[in-house]
């Protein structure tokens, strides 16, 4: 089990990011959206091989309007 | 009329055309968003990061891509250095950009800056490698203290965000343009065209606003209004106001006033 942006979800042992985000259906490029996991910034050419270990906390974030 | 002002703005490695900068939060419609950075000439507009599963509106992006602005991403909603950090990390990754319009807001009420949250952070994201715009009080000595760090603009506020209540300070937000060496932007309390105007007769390089405009009955009509504003005070700071003075001074030479009998 992880947590997405505050809510549980369960997922496999071994689990890559790029798979955990795929329903978010990410932009081609990763321009827009970001990820951290455990406070750190994963870069998105890391997503396909970033191993996502039970526990993790990720914060998925895109821009709205603000400022 | 002459513009003796045609000196761009630089802000770190970039000119920019206009000196009013946008930020995007409070419009209703993103037609109205998209209207206001065509007719202010902006070109550099303000967004915020949040959860992708929030209620976000959908085509900010395409709408900022189409105008050609640049997006300044900011640390809005950060309560802690650490989390503006680790933000503006986010932002960078998002927007490919290392600019940073930083946030560290200390209470919920005024959303005034946690000015020692800020230092701190400020100083990590410059070693980080950000080009940092701090968002920050009225202090000069904390506006020198940001620029002391390597931040490549100071931005105080004129009153807190939202508020429209123009500039509460004058006195000390001139103190501000006088303390430092990089850009003065005004950010945040801005309510209506004159208080923009103000801002730049004080000496600000520039004007950052949001509300002012988003929030304005016609947002286009109000961003038209606010870049004349920022366009004249700048005209008029370059041309040098006449000082103030508690009595009169007759513009009209006293010599030769013809005397008349009395009657």
């Amino acid at each position: 089990m992880i947590e997405l942006n505050g809510r549980p979800l369960p997922t496999c042992p071994g689990c890559k990011l790029s798979k955990i985000l795929a329903e978010f259906d990410p932009p081609g490029d990763g321009r827009g959206i970001a990820v951290a996991v455990d406070g750190e910034v994963i870069p998105w050419s890391e997503w396909t091989h970033f191993v996502v270990q039970d526990g993790a906390r990720l914060e998925l974030v895109r821009a709205v309007q603000g400022g | 009329m002459p513009t003796p002002d045609s000196e761009p703005l630089v802000i770190a490695d970039r000119s920019f055309q206009t000196r009013v900068f946008l930020g995007t939060g409070g419009f209703r419609r993103l037609s109205d968003l998209e209207a206001a950075i065509t007719v202010s000439g902006t070109d550099l507009v303000t967004v915020a990061l949040r959860r992708i599963d929030s209620s976000a509106d959908g085509g900010l992006l395409d709408v900022i891509r189409r105008t050609g602005c640049d997006v300044l991403p900011n640390t809005a909603g950060c309560y802690t250095a650490r989390d503006a950090v680790i933000t503006a990390k986010l932002a960078r990754e998002a927007f490919a950009t290392d600019w940073i319009k930083l946030e560290v807001i200390g209470d919920e009420r005024t959303l005034l800056p946690d000015v020692a949250a800020l230092l701190d952070a400020a100083e990590q994201l410059v070693d980080a490698g950000f080009t940092v715009l701090p968002f920050t009080t009225d202090d000069p000595i904390v506006a020198r203290r940001l620029e002391a760090v390597g931040c490549a603009a100071v931005m105080p506020l004129g009153s807190p965000i939202g508020s429209g209540m123009g500039i509460r300070n004058p006195y000390n937000v001139a103190l501000v343009v006088d303390a430092v060496t990089v850009p003065v932007v005004l950010d945040a309390g801005v309510g209506t065209a004159s208080d923009a105007a103000m801002a730049m007769e004080l000496g600000c390089d520039a004007v950052l606003c949001a509300s002012a405009i988003s929030r304005a009955h016609n947002p286009p009509a109000m961003a038209s209004a606010i870049a004349g504003a920022v366009r004249c005070g700048r005209l008029a700071r370059v041309a040098g106001r006449i000082p103030r003075r508690f009595y009169a001074e007759a513009s009209t030479t006293t010599v030769g006033v013809p005397e008349f009998a009395q009657s």
